[in-house]
């Protein structure tokens, strides 16, 4: 192994190694590779004294010149939000409805409502609004609580049942459980279900939705509207959804709807204006209003 | 230069009374007939010394060339940017612009997008096949004239040459002692060197930003902190590549010569040395008729080196074809210059094809050129074929460019009357130096519809008024909505249609998604 050993051919030395019979020569560097090499040496050095380099326990050497990435994202985030002041003093001072109608905002709102929105949103709403169970999809056209983009800002806001003063619905109130509090029995139950597939042309039982009819009439229409078409188009503020649509937020398959009427349902969406400020809530909105399903 | 006693006595420069040691060439190279010299048996050092190359000064047709190339290849590179080219108002008027910041490149009549990169693709393909067209044809001319690398060195050694002389006297100029006249000499060399680097790396910039306003910052000293960070970058590597890596770069950094091998075939023109017609080399004594050497067994070739002293990649190309040539030909104006001094005739190292050297050297007929071979008709072809596409491209280009990107999440929205839709980001690239207003419509979904996100107008049924402001690009949220009646399918394809107000049209494919059932 130590020994020296010289490739015949050539008369280099070889460096001992050897891989299935071959060889390695031992030739030397050319000069300019190793002088870069060098260089990168005294580099390494002179990087060693003036920034950050060792760790040092818990510190570490901090370099002459003081560098920190922190320091510099921090910075960064400072230039950034600076440059974005313009707009955003702008969308404060504009109307959520307004701010549509002004290219430069509704393109600023809509490129940092992104961004808000898969922050804060997408987690529940789904990323692009398309929603889940319990969670409406936001890309779609129907508003349980007001589609236009005052509605849309003010339900952000405030929330849904949420712990707030201006919050839409009342906290812990929602859709009456008819089964659970025994206003309506088993059988009720089954009948206005039948109903509700019917206002769809998906009942199977068309006796059971005849009979559902006055069920319905009697209990439901009061929120949900007597043609079903939701407590909005009746002009109420409680979030009834209508149930004529072919979106169904919970499910519109006659189990869910049983068990829908039977628990009832109370949606809850927490006020933002306490953790974001206005801008932001306003170019949610914007966002939000502009995923489609604005009205 | 302390080696001297130890060098081996075949190698000596005769004409400068020096000795220079040649690099041993690379494996794969030349035949190795001859054993290579044993590795100096001092301790080894830990890196290869490189033998300085001191090309000489040669007269000749292949110089003359070389000459010529040289200035014209410089004056292009000065006088491109100041070159104007009128593309009317709010549009710079510099025939060759690549405004990075605006993010438009201006080459005469072209004016390329980023999203239109792609021709630069056909530029690079089109460059690469008519290097390897040429390659096939004539060896490594663009090497030997054309390349930065040599036009720079070239001229950093015509200033070597007229600072501290010939070759012989720069040698001995190295060798000798310091005194005040060489450091005089090297202190002017460089100056001059770096004055060249700086009006490279000067020059440089001035293809990015508009010529005149960035001389004129210059000039009082305005320049900005990137255009002198880029000028001293250029400035340091044209000193550094041209004044002291020179035939390293070709030999080590460069890969063109790595496969130039698979370029050449036995009908390219190369410079060859006619060893059937040199050897056996030897001095030529005076007494000596050129009768009595043949009868001595000796060749054409006196063995003066002037071949070798001349050549800028410090190689001898009486070894044969080498790695490191780059096909300069000087070396056939050394050697022609000596033969005609000796009598004899000349082209005993020739731009000549390995065909006809065989031909010719066992006494058959010369073969002639041939230009056109499957290789070169093939290039040709190909390069037709591209620069045809890329010609046609140009002459159709769009004012108008659409693109259409196809929201996924959600993959689309069942609405509350049962219909379907998918929204989709539109982006109008508007190429013209006018505001244009479009009109979009879709086909391929029955009963298909169109809405604006933000534009305050209601679903249209078919079309949809755009604008969008002169080269700029116009970002617009698109919905398509069809009754679930219409669709066929989960997925159906979707054409959107884009007419300008003066007729251009430009359409995209997209697809329309829809419940499965
Ligand atoms: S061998 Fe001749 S052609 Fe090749 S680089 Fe040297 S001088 Fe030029
Ligand atoms: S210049 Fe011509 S004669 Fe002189 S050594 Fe070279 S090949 Fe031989």
């Amino acid at each position: 192994m130590a020994q020296k050993e010289k490739d015949a051919l050539s008369g280099v030395e070889t460096t001992g190694h050897e891989w299935d019979g071959l060889r390695e020569l031992n030739n030397p560097l050319p000069k300019w590779w190793l002088y870069i090499f060098y260089v990168c040496i005294a580099w390494s050095l002179v990087y060693y004294v003036l920034y950050p380099a060792w760790p040092l326990g818990k510190s570490y050497t901090k370099g002459l010149l003081g560098y920190s990435q922190r320091e510099e994202l921090v910075q960064k985030v400072a230039d950034g939000k600076k440059a974005q002041e313009k707009y955003l003093t702008a969308i404060a001072a504009t109307s959520v409805e307004d701010i549509q109608k002004n290219k430069d905002l509704l393109a600023f709102a809509m490129a940092g409502g992104r961004s808000y929105f898969n922050e804060n949103c997408a987690a529940c709403h789904g990323a692009g609004g398309q929603g889940a169970k319990g969670f409406p999809t936001l890309a779609d056209d129907v508003w349980l609580w007001g589609g236009t983009t005052a509605d849309i800002y003010k339900t952000i806001q405030h929330g849904i049942r949420a712990d707030d003063g201006d919050t839409r619905g009342t906290v812990g109130i929602g859709m009456t459980a008819f089964g659970k509090d025994g206003i309506l029995n088993r059988d009720q139950i089954g009948q206005v279900a039948e109903y509700v597939l019917s206002l769809n042309k998906r009942s199977t039982d068309a006796a059971a939705a005849e009979k559902g009819k006055t069920v319905y009439d009697e209990n439901c229409a009061a929120c949900h509207g007597e043609n079903a078409q939701g407590s909005l188009a009746v002009g109420m503020d409680v979030g009834a959804p209508p149930l004529v649509t072919a979106n169904w937020l919970y499910g519109g398959d006659k189990a869910t709807l049983v068990q829908t009427i039977t628990n009832g349902r109370a949606g809850v969406m927490p006020a933002w204006s306490k953790r974001l400020d206005d801008a932001t809530i306003k170019s949610l909105a914007v966002y939000v209003h502009n995923l489609g399903g604005g009205k | 230069m302390s080696a001297t006693t130890e060098q081996p006595p075949p190698r000596i420069d005769r004409l400068d009374g020096d000795a220079l040691e040649r690099p041993v060439p690379a494996a794969g190279d030349a035949p190795a007939a001859a054993p290579p010299k044993a590795p100096r048996r001092a301790a080894r050092s830990m890196y290869q010394k490189h033998a300085k190359v001191y090309p000489k000064a040669v007269h000749g047709t292949f110089r003359r060339i070389k000459w010529a190339a040289l200035a014209v290849l410089l004056a292009i590179y000065y006088v491109l940017p100041w070159v104007r080219w009128d593309r009317g108002p709010n549009a710079p008027d510099q025939a060759v612009l690549l405004d990075l910041a605006n993010r438009r490149f201006y080459l005469f009549f072209v004016e390329l997008w980023p999203q239109q990169i792609y021709y630069l693709t056909g530029a690079l393909i089109l460059a690469a096949l008519g290097l390897f067209l040429a390659t096939s044809l004539a060896g490594r001319v663009w090497c030997g004239y054309a390349c930065p690398q040599t036009v720079w060195t070239d001229l950093y050694v015509w200033v070597e040459r007229l600072v501290e002389g010939d070759r012989g006297e720069r040698i001995r100029l190295d060798q000798g002692p310091w005194t005040a006249r060489k450091a005089g000499r090297k202190v002017l060399k460089n100056l001059i060197w770096l004055l060249i680097a700086v009006a490279t790396g000067g020059a440089w910039i001035f293809y990015f930003t508009d010529a005149p306003t960035l001389l004129g910052e210059m000039l009082r000293f305005e320049v900005s902190s990137t255009a002198l960070g880029f000028i001293g970058l250029f400035t340091a590597t044209t000193y550094l590549l041209a004044g002291f890596a020179r035939e390293q770069v070709c030999t080590y950094m460069c890969p063109w010569p790595r496969f130039q091998s698979a370029m050449i075939d036995e009908d390219s023109l190369i410079v060859t040395y006619q060893d059937w017609r040199g050897e056996g080399r030897s001095l030529l004594r005076k007494s000596q008729s050129w009768e009595e050497r043949k009868a001595e067994g000796l060749g054409d070739c006196i063995d003066c080196f002037n071949c070798v002293q001349v050549c800028p990649a410090g190689i001898d190309i009486r070894d044969g074809l080498q790695m490191q040539c780059i096909g300069c030909g000087l070396c056939i104006d050394a050697c022609d210059e000596i033969m005609t001094k000796v009598g004899r005739p000349t082209g005993l190292i020739t731009f000549d094809t390995q065909t006809n050297q065989v031909a010719v050297a066992t006494g058959g007929q010369p073969v002639p050129f041939r230009l056109l071979r499957p290789r070169t008709i093939l290039y040709t072809l190909m390069m037709l074929v591209i620069a045809g596409g890329i010609g046609v491209g140009l002459l159709l280009k769009p004012g108008l460019d659409i693109s259409v990107l196809r929201d996924r999440a959600p993959l689309f929205v069942a609405l509350s009357d049962g219909s379907v839709r998918n929204a989709y980001t539109f982006k109008i690239s508007n190429m013209t130096r006018d505001p244009r207003a479009y009109t979009l419509a879709v086909s391929g979904v029955a009963g298909a519809s169109l809405s604006v996100a933000g534009d305050g107008q209601d679903e249209q049924a078919g079309t949809q008024r755009l604008t969008a402001d002169p080269d700029m690009v116009a970002t617009y949220r698109i919905f398509v909505t069809a009754p679930r009646t219409g669709l066929q399918g989960a997925s159906q394809p979707l054409t959107f249609r884009l007419t300008s107000a003066d007729g251009e049209v430009a359409t995209y494919d997209s697809v329309f998604m829809g419940p499965a059932n």
